[in-house]
């Protein structure tokens, strides 16, 4: 083994230990938790899963989650196909300015904007619904989403769409059909981006729902702090979170790399 | 060449209605609250810059403002370099390379909230990894509920942990995009791994670590619940970082004026450290 592999295999060691702290913690009961240290569960016990799985505001918690992640990704790069499409092939009045302005609000502070977010979604009778948390995480994954699907787009040569318009291709099939299809590592590359950010995201998540719609993080809180101190069922909780983003990352590991680095700057 | 051509604002369209419904509404809301003030039953007096002035002058939002730039700093001067490092020693070709990835990138996909509880869990005296380990075993006395230094290193740790990666992805990014050739040429000159990297290697990165720099430096500067579920802020005020600071005003005392002219003081100090940045980053290019 060469020596530089070494110091990868370190770095991902100390990744590892946190997490595998946390699933070993699972295994245990509370009781092995508190009693005092072992670095492997004594007493192996599957008790903290099972209450996860047939609690319904344990398992409502993730379903919610799921689901404003995924609405919130499909609105996301949809709206910004068209929006990254102009930006990489046409030269507009603003567009530098609009683009800027975009980006800036990847730099606003969610602790900004929670309390307003709240008023707007409560006055438009969105608050604690799927619609109101992915809509409200489109403020940072839309210029995300516009960013990287530019990045992709400007490496397809122009010669593409003039060639489809020889050809007779109307642009909505031009784009669904050929254009789409030269993106599609674009494309998973921003859904992965956009599923995540809005995925660990919890301050406006938490801040816009209250029963209905509540997410996986609201539900860990709340436990934490009205029943006890269970660390093992925390753990477990937390565990199940880390499956859902190992699952969709396996799909973009070639890409991922490359997601942020067509973006321009 | 792009092509000029007006009508692809149609294209924009859904995009600028969308985050202008997210971004300038609540903005506006922000910037309403900032100059006046209320004493309940919804009945606001106009303030003017009083609550700015006030906001400025607090000793408590300094010293939050100075907790976080020491805290941004600390992270900018860890991360980048042992991206860089790990970066360049990851292998380019082969099966380890997505398993490298993949585990890599395993802490960034980890709700925040979960991130908090994982380190609080791992750092716990008695009960945590980490804590046992260090008070137990080496017998270093390590609190990090009680010690405001001890606090200070396990929040800073807990990022290094959370985003290095995104450093490494990047500069992985920019490095497996360097031809073969160059490495050749330089072997024939015989140039030093040193030269290599500052001549090669360090320029074909540069793009990456702009975008790597900029993402740290936003991300780490808006940081909120991490620490908040990992220490709320103490022992004392000691990890009160801005955005804990702010959330505390305005959710918690619903001080809704103050809490206003901080987050545009705020925003503003966001913004104008980002312009900086990338002006200073992307200078050369220019000339």
């Amino acid at each position: 083994m060469k020596k530089r592999s070494l110091i990868p295999i370190l770095y991902i060691a100390f990744l590892m230990l946190p997490i595998y702290w946390l699933v070993a913690m699972s295994f245990k009961t509370t009781n092995e938790i508190l009693s005092g240290f072992s670095l492997f569960p004594q007493t192996f016990t599957l008790e903290n899963y099972i209450t996860i799985f047939t609690d319904p505001t344990w398992y409502w918690g993730y379903i919610n989650s799921i689901t404003y992640v995924t609405l919130n990704t499909v609105l996301s790069v949809c709206v910004a196909l068209p929006a990254a499409y102009a930006f990489s092939r046409y030269r507009f009045l603003g567009d530098k300015q609009l683009f800027f302005w975009l980006l800036t609000n990847r730099m606003a502070p969610a602790a900004v904007f929670a309390l307003p977010f709240f008023q707007l979604y409560s006055s438009i009778g969105l608050f604690d619904t799927y619609l109101a948390v992915a809509l409200a995480h489109t403020l940072f994954n839309v210029p995300l989403a516009v960013w990287i699907l530019e990045g992709f787009m400007r490496g397809i040569p122009k010669e593409l769409d003039e060639t489809a318009y020889v050809d007779g291709y109307s642009f909505p099939r031009f784009f669904v059909t050929i254009f789409l299809p030269n993106i599609k590592a674009g494309v998973g590359v921003a859904a992965f981006f956009c599923f995540m950010f809005s995925w660990v995201e919890m301050l406006l998540a938490k801040t816009l729902t209250a029963v209905e719609a509540k997410p996986i993080a609201a539900v860990m809180t709340r436990t934490a702090s009205s029943a006890g101190y269970e660390l093992g069922l925390l753990a477990a909780a937390g565990t199940l979170t880390i499956i859902p983003g190992a699952i969709v990352i396996w799909f973009v590991r070639n890409y991922i790399a490359r997601g942020f680095a067509m973006g321009r700057v | 060449m792009r092509t000029e051509n007006q009508r692809a604002w149609f294209f924009v369209l859904p995009v600028l209605a969308l985050v202008a419904f997210n971004a300038l509404v609540p903005m506006m809301t922000v910037v309403n609250y900032s100059v006046q003030e209320t004493f309940g039953n919804n009945q606001f007096f106009w303030e003017g810059l009083g609550w700015f002035e006030q906001i400025l002058r607090s000793d408590r939002f300094q010293a939050a403002l100075g907790r976080q730039f020491l805290f941004t700093f600390m992270i900018l001067i860890i991360e980048v370099p042992l991206g860089i490092i790990v970066a360049l020693s990851m292998p380019r070709k082969g099966f380890w390379v997505p398993v490298c990835l993949v585990l890599m990138a395993l802490p960034m996909l980890i709700p925040w909230n979960v991130v908090g509880s994982m380190w609080n869990i791992f750092t716990l005296p008695k009960i945590g990894l980490l804590g046992y380990f260090l008070n137990d075993v080496l017998g270093i006395n390590y609190d990090m509920t009680q010690q405001p230094l001890s606090a200070w290193i396990t929040v800073i740790v807990m990022d290094v942990w959370h985003w290095t990666s995104l450093v490494v992805l990047l500069c992985y990014a920019g490095l497996v995009s360097i031809p073969d050739a160059y490495y050749q040429a330089a072997k024939i000159d015989g140039a030093s791994p040193w030269s290599v990297f500052r001549y090669i290697q360090l320029p074909k990165m540069k793009t990456v670590l702009t975008i790597a720099i900029l993402l740290r430096f936003m991300d780490s500067f808006n940081i909120y619940t991490e620490p908040f579920v990992l220490t709320g802020g103490g022992p004392g005020n000691s990890t009160t970082l801005l955005s804990i600071d702010l959330v505390k005003i305005a959710l918690g005392q619903f001080d809704l004026g103050p809490a206003a002219a901080m987050s545009l003081i705020y925003f503003a100090i966001t913004l104008l450290v980002s312009w900086l940045f990338y002006t200073l980053m992307t200078k050369d290019d220019a000339e």
